[in-house]
């Protein structure tokens, strides 16, 4: 039984020295340079005495990186990766939380590392330590001494208050995710990825680490190319891509500008993708442009390691429909708590709350966040047993599958009635002057906003909604954008559009958000 | 153009449309701006961004693609 997360790359260096790993089209390294590069990066750690400490990784998104997070590993540590795309006062509340002991950086980050304080962290460039002569008796010891539940990173998501919260993941939880994910989207040897998310996103896990358990290829995909669809394409037919796991609004994108017209993925066979709901209209578009290929939708957040439930689409879904979360991976249960803290009655609503290996450790520095969502299991009072509380509304339907109806903090008391806003949301994606759109309550002026865009006009959108909604429901304020602001993980940003609406300030339509 | 740069503005207030020549390959335009930026012309100019005019060489800086704007109009 693997217990540390590097048993897969010296199993595959074994088996598939030469054969390319990572790749961004142009850098290229194989298993072999991963595995004595990552041996250089963990020697130096050991050198310097860094052991069992949180290090940061601060590279361009390349092959480089990814051996380095390996690196950091075989030395004892956790990575933790930050990027240039991110804003800097969220890289220094990073760095503020983690005050790690070592900055990895490349030829080009490193000049920026003087604009933020370091907590006494030494930088390093990447160059010159994975060049460090391989240690092998030191790398032997930090791995007999590593135990499963030792972390391996920290990533970042973004906190209600603003404060990003560190979530710290171990070797077990992402083996076990990654086992299971295998599994159930069938990776092998051949299966060569196209990567979309940022290296600072667990959402790269499924990505990193099942190229290494199989000996596949990951492509780490320009980000340029999110914004050109057909040489999109044109790279995924390039390099022969068979396999992507995208954020939804990377997949609309592709679809939504037509270029299906133009040419179609010739390799593409299993596609997964998940962290917002996915349109009807595009996904239909996709299905028939890839009538053989498999669509998997996933669900899961970052606090139960990668994803946790998946839905393998097997039947046709019309406009208003919505696609399953469907049912958990092997390994984890799904509990649906209600408002008095007992389970949900079969068909009834409850608050999606995740039992299992999968948990991750919690925020890192941060015990106060962690107890709120960590939490004992409601339905054993025996002995210790976290759940974590994903504040996700949702229900069993009639086939057993899991279903998403909002989240917890969209659920309103309005003029008297229990409102959902996710489905005033989904009734207004059905119409078909709406690209996406956003409720949120005013809680200040108990108003109803929905916040869209698209060609409708708001005059057209309210005679058409009132067929739709009961009146309570309906909402009191609508808001067209030119665009809708995003989180930098691909949700859209709920906290932006609510903060649009506190103070004096006018939001009127043409105003960038 | 005035109309574009307009459109423009009002997805980067922050960018200098009128100079910057690397809207594309400098990353200033993310996958979602692209969708806005077709879907306004759309609206605006009654013109159809096909797929397979989103390269960068049409994208890249104002300028160009008021031109691409200005072909498809000719040839409607």
């Amino acid at each position: 039984m693997h217990r540390n997360i590097l048993d897969y790359l010296n199993n595959i260096v074994k088996r598939k020295p030469d054969k390319t790993a990572f790749s961004d089209g142009v850098n290229s390294l194989s298993f072999l340079q991963v595995y004595e590069q990552s041996r250089g990066v963990g020697s130096c750690l050991a050198k310097k005495g860094i052991y069992r400490k949180p290090v940061v990784v601060f590279m361009q998104k390349s092959p480089r990186e990814v051996a380095a997070f390996f690196g950091v590993v075989a030395g004892g540590g956790f990575y933790v990766p930050i990027d240039e795309e991110m804003p800097a006062g969220r890289i220094q509340l990073i760095l503020d939380n983690v005050r790690s002991p070592l900055i990895i950086c490349d030829a080009d980050t490193l000049g920026k590392t003087q604009e933020f304080e370091l907590h006494g962290g030494e930088t390093v460039l990447y160059e010159d330590i994975c060049r460090c002569e391989a240690d092998d008796a030191a790398l032997a010891a930090i791995y007999d001494k590593a135990i499963d539940t030792d972390p391996i990173y920290i990533v970042f998501t973004s906190g209600s208050t603003g404060i990003p919260k560190g979530v710290a993941a171990c070797h077990r939880s992402v083996i076990d995710y990654i086992e299971q994910l295998s599994e159930v989207l069938g990776f092998s040897e051949d299966t060569v990825f196209g990567n979309q998310s940022p290296l600072y996103f667990d959402a790269c896990l499924k990505e990193l680490y099942p190229t290494l358990k199989f000996g596949a290829t990951t492509y780490l995909i320009p980000r340029k190319l999110f914004s050109l669809p057909v040489k999109l394409v044109e790279y995924l037919n390039e390099h022969k891509i068979n396999t992507i796991c995208w954020v939804v609004s990377a997949l609309t994108m592709v679809s939504a500008l037509g270029t299906f017209s133009v040419l179609k993925p010739k390799h593409l066979h299993t596609i997964a993708f998940g962290s917002e709901v996915f349109p009807i209209r595009q996904f239909k578009i996709w299905r028939e442009a890839l009538p053989k290929a498999s669509f998997t939708n996933l669900y899961g957040p970052t606090e139960t390691t990668g994803m946790c439930c998946y839905y393998r689409v097997t039947r046709d879904f019309e406009e208003g429909d919505s696609i399953p979360i469907g049912r958990p991976f092997d390994n984890r249960e799904i509990l649906l708590i209600d408002e008095d803290g007992k389970q949900a009655a079969p068909g009834e609503e409850g608050e999606i709350c995740i039992r299992g290996t999968a948990l991750t450790l919690g925020y890192y520095n941060d015990p106060e966040r962690t107890a709120a969502v960590f939490v004992q299991n409601p339905l054993n009072s025996a002995y210790p047993e976290f759940i974590y509380k994903t504040g996700d509304i949702g229900r069993f339907n009639a086939e057993g599958e899991l279903v998403f109806i909002s989240r917890k903090d969209y659920q309103i008391k309005h003029m008297g009635h229990r409102v959902e806003l996710g489905e005033i949301e989904a009734n207004v994606a059905m119409l078909s002057g709406i690209d996406i759109c956003a409720c949120v309550y005013d809680d200040d002026r108990k108003k109803i906003v929905l916040f869209y865009a698209g060609a409708s006009d708001e005059k057209e959108l309210t005679a058409e909604l009132k067929n739709r909604l009961p009146r309570y429901m309906l909402p009191t304020k609508l808001v067209k954008l030119n665009a809708m602001p995003f989180t930098p993980n691909g949700k859209i940003d709920r906290v932006k559009l609510k903060k649009s609406l506190s103070g004096n300030r006018q939001v009127s339509g043409r105003e960038k958000l | 153009m005035e109309e574009l740069l307009r459109i423009l503005e009002d997805m980067h207030p922050e960018v200098d449309f009128a100079e910057e020549t690397e809207l594309i390959d400098g990353g200033i335009l993310d996958s979602l701006d692209i969708v806005t930026l077709i879907t306004e012309i759309n609206d605006c100019f009654d013109v159809s961004i096909g797929a397979g005019d989103i390269i960068p060489e049409n994208f890249n800086s104002a300028e160009a693609l008021y031109a691409l704007i200005q072909r498809l109009m000719d040839e409607e």
